[in-house]
């Protein structure tokens, strides 16, 4: 079971590396994948350095292009497939069919994973991948319980990746719109979810601090409250006259505790999300998870989560509280 | 390539699923109504949680015959999230029986029909934004395909331009839009209870149940796993522009009242362009909350704009 990590720029990618990663996630400078942020990916000099201090290491580098190329602009993500082709990238993780019949012409012999931005649930949908574009794993998307994944890994046509610790997504992914429909922006055509370009945060009287999205009010916090930032589906709404987190409480997804199961289900990688955080988090987040997945492999049986294990993880989690997400039956 | 400079094309009007849980009874009188409507073209199914079972396969089977029987074209939609086994199963039946066309709502789905030859329709959550992705669909065997809600009419030009002129595209014109699916039931978590304990609530709540902002703003709207737009989206002023754009379909949402004023008017305005701003100020009156069309004009999609039909005198 590998351990996949996010790296949003190079210091995150060594740290990812130096805490013991089998493997770290990149995208490039723009739109082509789901994580475009101001200030962070990689360039073609900084994606070159950092596959060289992988590859000296015997580090895999995948390179994420997993937002859907959009009509008329299709030469940006052929560029991205290029780019990462030309760097010997070791795989590439696509969400667009297009972008993935363009890169099975143009390079043959480039390894493709499906990203969860496909959202493919189900082994039908894997099916449909592996036969026309021949990928070689698939992340699955975080709406399937423990039980549904061993389902779909017992008859999967390739390995599976699944997330193991991170920032949750309640809705299935690459079929969220949320975000553009307050923003304009979605992680389907921008590239990001709740953009920070949309966010005001706004003092009001009694040291109450609003959030905003493109001015939709995502939450309100009252003096001594811990406020976060306004992710769209993790705000406090009002349903039927009752204000409450109406979608998903701030939290992060956790899985040290269920590794030992997705083990033995045969799930090939455990994936970190987080390439927008800072190279302390990888560090942190990468050395937990290194541990957890050793001590797994050298004895399932025998395997208990540490309690400093889920400490540190906790401070590093949003609204510093975890999850099993949909693993969990009772979550959903 | 496609070609619609030359000339317009005449759009038909499509009735999508019913996206809320309704009693059998209501079902069914509504899909009666529907059969004496300018409806065309008509989807049935769950799309949205295989535990609303009000309505089995069978049922729908018969919806089915007789809306053919009335003349309307009957499409067959596939579940949109798959997860459990059964969802899985459902979703193959659907898919190889032979008596109606499918929409595919999952890749899933996709695969099946491709598998067996069968010529499919592709629904919103199917996600198709560039050329490349229609023609590969197409050769897959998909005939039409739906328009990613996100997307307006500057992307869907470019597509139109450049995609297979042998496969339809539809848009959907009215209706609360599918913006979300997720493992979680938030209709339950409404009620303070576990999914798997349900007690089927979402049929407490014909056109979903509003989320509203701290400040009383119409967001979102609740309805089971799914997340729609508070706002109800309407396009039917930019209908000339979609005969321009060489759009086939025009699709409808069910709601639980006014879904036959709002057919009446976009089957008028499709008639008569030169009455649409004038029905446009009488359909506003038909949407459960406010109205939107952000997303068609390449905005947010809760945007509304004030634009008037081009082509209409008021």
């Amino acid at each position: 079971m590998e351990l996949v990590c996010p790296a949003g720029n190079l210091p995150s990618l060594k740290a990812a590396i130096d805490y013991g990663a089998n493997a770290v996630y990149i995208g490039f400078k723009d739109a082509t994948n789901a994580r475009h942020f101001a200030g962070l990916n990689f360039n073609d000099k900084s994606a070159q350095a950092g596959i060289s201090y992988a590859k000296e290491r015997g580090v895999k580098v995948f390179a994420a292009i997993n937002t859907y190329a959009q009509g008329g602009e299709f030469i940006k993500w052929q560029n991205a497939v290029d780019r990462a082709a030309d760097l010997s990238i070791d795989a590439l993780i696509l969400a667009d069919i297009g972008v993935m019949d363009y890169a099975c012409e143009k390079h043959p012999n480039l390894r493709l994973h499906l990203s969860v931005q496909a959202s493919a649930t189900n082994p039908d949908a894997l099916n449909f991948y592996y036969r026309n574009f021949n990928i070689q794993r698939a992340v699955l998307p975080r709406v399937l319980s423990l039980k549904q994944v061993e389902q779909v890994a017992q008859v999967s046509p390739v390995p599976l990746e699944v997330f193991g610790f991170g920032s949750l997504c309640v809705m299935v992914e690459g079929r969220c719109l949320l975000s553009s429909y307050a923003t304009g922006m979605s992680p389907n055509t921008y590239g990001a979810c709740s953009p920070g370009s949309a966010v005001k945060w706004q003092e009001k009287p009694n040291d109450v601090l609003e959030t905003r999205l493109n001015n939709v009010l995502i939450d309100r916090f009252e003096k001594g409250e811990k406020a976060g930032y306004p992710t769209l589906c993790k705000g406090r709404f009002e349903v039927n006259n009752n204000t409450y987190y109406a979608i998903e409480e701030p939290t992060s997804l956790n899985t040290l505790s269920i590794l030992p199961e997705l083990f033995n289900m045969g799930v090939a990688a455990i994936k970190v999300e987080g390439r927008q955080r800072s190279p302390a988090y990888v560090a942190q987040v990468t050395n937990i998870m290194r541990h957890a997945i050793d001590s797994v492999k050298s004895n399932p049986q025998k395997y208990q989560t540490k309690h400093e294990w889920m400490d540190e993880l906790q401070k590093v989690s949003e609204g510093h509280q975890t999850t099993l997400g949909a693993y969990h039956r009772p979550w959903q | 390539m496609k070609n619609h400079t030359a000339s317009t094309t005449q759009p038909k009007l499509s009735l999508g699923p019913i996206q809320y849980f309704w009693p059998k009874a209501q079902v069914l009188h509504f899909y009666q109504q529907v059969a004496e409507s300018a409806i065309d073209t008509v989807y049935l199914g769950e799309v949205v949680c295989s535990k609303r079972l009000e309505m089995n396969f069978d049922d729908w089977l018969n919806v089915g015959r007789q809306l053919s029987a009335k003349g309307k074209s009957v499409v067959l939609s596939s579940m949109t999230l798959i997860e459990a086994g059964s969802e899985l199963s459902r979703m193959r039946r659907v898919c190889e029986q032979e008596e109606f066309c499918v929409e595919a709502n999952d890749f899933g789905a996709i695969e099946i029909l491709a598998q067996n030859n069968k010529k499919f329709i592709t629904g919103a959550a199917i996600n198709i934004y560039n050329e490349r992705t229609l023609k590969l669909l197409h050769q897959q065997g998909m005939k039409r395909w739906n328009l990613s809600v996100e997307l307006g009419k500057e992307h869907l030009s470019k597509m139109q331009q450049h995609g297979p002129a042998e496969v339809e595209t539809e848009v959907l014109v009215w209706g609360r839009l599918p913006l979300a699916y997720a493992a979680r039931c938030f209709t339950a978590r409404a009620h303070n209870l576990p999914k798997d304990k349900c007690q089927f609530k979402c049929i407490e709540d014909p056109d979903g149940l509003v989320m509203k902002t701290r400040e009383q703003q119409d967001f979102l709207c609740l309805n089971g796993i799914q997340t729609q737009s508070a706002l109800t989206c309407n396009l039917l002023p930019e209908i000339n522009v979609m005969k321009s754009l060489g759009v086939n379909m025009l699709r409808i949402s069910p709601q639980s009242e006014h879904t036959f004023e709002v057919i009446e008017a976009f089957a008028q305005a499709l008639k008569s362009p030169e009455k649409i701003n004038a029905i446009n100020t009488e359909i506003q009156h038909h949407a459960p909350t406010g109205l939107c069309d952000g997303y068609w004009f390449g905005q947010p999609g809760m945007n509304l704009s004030n634009r008037i039909s081009p082509n209409s005198q008021s």
